[in-house]
């Protein structure tokens, strides 16, 4: 937590951009530069401004999700898509598109769903290590006293 | 096109998404992780079969033609492979149920082991070399989970060590497979060993199969690059490391055989010799390593190293009986090793501490579980007509035919040692008095000896039906050495430099 003016204020301000961006970043990314993994860093970083601003109390609050379920879910949705292909009988991961495009996001096919999926596993994967290193300093203090017991240890026996 | 070969990587990776997403009662965790094990066993039996009945089967991912893609290429070492994992994995799940705790259980145990599986059986799949880079690192970020899980004082000093040291050999994996593709132009293994035959300057692929050596030696834990395992394979909870024992270090083994039997095959005969006199030195180190350690399991773990050298005897006696002998010597030692780590966890368990002097009284007290030690221990050792001894003979046999007398005294006379070993084990845990009072101590359920007694039976069985496993890994072998059927397989009929020539041509 950084206790700044300017950075509270454009860090609150930033925040919905850069989500924006990083959705923008998603659809572009087929066949410009960008995709799945630069749009979650973005979103990512979007969070990470709000943890260097505020804290990771704030960060958590905003957008309340447990980003460990955000990344298993886009793994596993980035994994359903490729099954379409092997339910056809092709090879995991063949490419379906849709004939048609989309006016405004352009072609339409299972690649895309991919990236959303590679998508969610970045932001979910980074914020959470992220918030992991903010938090631990107030969960695990350094100096004498020692350490909370905030999961009671069961005995392996 | 065998499709379904994706589905023992899918399966692990989509129930570990799932017993995430939903495995918070851990009734819920267990059964997913269970269901997902027993599909992978029961799809890896099947694809032995198959391996077996019509020879290798070939995959692409993405549906791109094969120098292009992601091969998957499943022959009879895979199908091997991939069948022990799914049998450690099972026996492993089950006997979890009934030591690990539900403080572990809840940090997501089982999706961390099924994804353990995912990582392994890609590993045992993949036709392509930066392939086999990605997998292992999946199933090293898995294991770094599982090794510091619980997050004891020991756990992670172990874990730092490990983490660190596979991250070298994983460094050296990546430089050597930057390098090959500088020289070679691609990394599928097919093509590589078409191009590698042909290719003019032998010196540097010499070089660069070093860098290949030195990397699967560290993840196989081979002499100088040995002592992540002693110290990290005590400190997690028994079940993972009796999961480990079994597979981590083979998983390295396999990426020897595979590597230097399919793709550097020229390098492999350069660096026979070398490869055993690296053999001789980790039986010999590992085994007198164990004789110095007062821990059950730390005594296992300077086993595995010892063993380990048994299976790169069988790589570097260079051809297709060494191999043969060295995947029959690995089968046995997956077996027997999770065995040995379940039984001697069982009874650390049970005693509240692993230290040797602590222990005692455990044959009056647990019957069963002294029998199966005795015979787990004998099987390691290589008495008939355990599966130990099918494996020990094959290797000595191929020694002696090679004429390599020294390698063949030093493999006879480590299991001597080992033998040693495992009788002191057998004094200080089984068979000496109780030097403490035992009546508060808890009982062995069946569940808790139901695991090692399946892998002590499966033991037996291969040792009296040894020669089925004996002529399958012979198949295997030749499978592994034949690249010519190989490139066919993977690339076609005319070999994967007409494809990537046809393709320059459009």
């Amino acid at each position: 937590m950084y206790e700044s003016m300017i950075l509270r204020t454009i860090a609150r301000l930033m925040l919905p951009l850069l989500l924006l961006l990083s959705l923008f970043m998603v659809v572009r990314g087929h066949h410009l530069p960008g995709g799945g993994f630069v749009g979650g860093l973005l979103a990512s970083a979007a969070i990470i401004l709000q943890i260097v601003a505020f804290g990771p109390d704030y960060a958590r609050e905003i957008i309340p999700v447990n980003y460990l379920r955000v990344a298993a879910t886009g793994v596993g949705f980035a994994a359903c898509w490729g099954l379409l292909a092997l339910v056809q009988g092709q090879p995991f991961m063949a490419a379906r598109w849709l004939d048609t495009p989309i006016p405004g996001i352009g072609k339409l096919g299972t690649p895309v769903m991919f990236d959303i999926g590679v998508y969610l596993t970045v932001i979910g994967v980074t914020t959470q290590l992220a918030l992991v290193l903010a938090e631990e300093p107030t969960l695990y203090p350094l100096r004498r006293s020692p350490p909370p017991q905030t999961e009671p240890m069961a005995p392996e026996a | 096109m065998a499709n379904h070969l994706f589905f023992p990587l899918l399966v692990p990776l989509l129930s570990a998404v799932l017993a995430t997403l939903v495995g918070q009662r851990r009734v819920i965790a267990r059964s997913i992780a269970l269901a997902a094990v027993l599909f992978d066993l029961g799809y890896s039996i099947w694809l032995l079969f198959a391996v077996g009945a019509t020879g290798r089967m070939v995959t692409q991912a993405d549906d791109f033609a094969a120098p292009f893609g992601i091969s998957l290429v499943a022959d009879g070492l895979s199908a091997i492979m991939l069948t022990l994992t799914s049998i450690m994995m099972l026996v492993t799940v089950l006997y979890s149920f009934s030591t690990v705790s539900p403080y572990r259980e809840r940090y997501y145990y089982y999706p961390l082991l099924l994804l353990l599986l995912f990582g392994c059986g890609g590993a045992f799949l993949t036709g392509d070399l930066f392939n086999l880079y990605v997998w292992f690192e999946v199933l090293l970020v898995a294991s770094f989970g599982l090794i510091t899980l619980g997050g004891e004082r020991g756990q992670l000093e172990g874990g730092l060590k490990y983490v660190v040291l596979n991250l070298m050999g994983s460094t050296s994996f990546l430089i050597g497979a930057g390098l090959l593709y500088g020289v070679a132009g691609t990394l599928n293994m097919a093509h590589l060993a078409e191009r590698l035959g042909t290719l003019q300057q032998p010196g540097i692929v010499t070089a660069v199969a070093g860098f290949f050596l030195f990397a699967y030696s560290s993840k196989a834990g081979l002499v100088p690059v040995f002592f992540w395992l002693p110290t990290s394979y005590h400190t997690p909870t028994v079940a993972v490391s009796a999961l480990f024992s079994g597979l981590l270090t083979k998983v390295g083994i396999y990426a020897l055989y595979r590597v230097f039997g399919t793709v550097f095959q020229r390098e492999l005969e350069r660096y026979g010799t070398l490869i055993l006199v690296i053999a001789a030195l980790t039986m010999v180190i590992g085994v007198m390593g164990a004789m110095a350690q007062v821990n059950v399991r730390r005594i296992l773990s300077f086993h595995i190293i010892s063993q380990v050298g048994y299976m790169i005897m069988g790589l570097g006696l260079v051809g297709v009986a060494g191999l043969a002998a060295g995947i029959l010597y690995m089968v046995h030692h997956i077996v027997v090793k999770t065995a040995l780590f379940m039984i001697g966890g069982t009874a650390e368990y049970l005693a509240g501490t692993g230290e040797l002097k602590q222990m005692g009284g455990m044959a009056r007290r647990e019957p069963i579980l002294a029998g199966l030690w005795l015979l787990a221990s004998f099987s390691l050792a290589g008495l008939p007509p355990l599966s130990g001894f099918f494996g020990k003979l094959g290797l000595i046999q191929v020694g002696l035919d090679q004429g390599q007398w020294l390698m063949v005294g030093v493999a006879a006379v480590v299991s001597l040692f080992t033998l040693f070993s495992m009788l002191k084990i057998w004094n200080e845990v089984f068979w000496k008095r109780a030097n403490v009072d035992q009546t508060a101590m808890p009982r062995a359920s069946a569940l808790l000896i139901a695991p090692s007694a399946l892998l002590v039976a499966l033991s037996i069985a291969i040792g009296f039906g040894a020669s089925p496993v004996l002529r399958y890994s012979r198949y295997s072998a030749e499978q592994v050495f034949n690249t010519q059927s190989l490139v066919q397989d993977v690339c076609g009929p005319a070999g994967c430099d007409a494809v990537t020539s046809t393709a320059n041509n459009q």
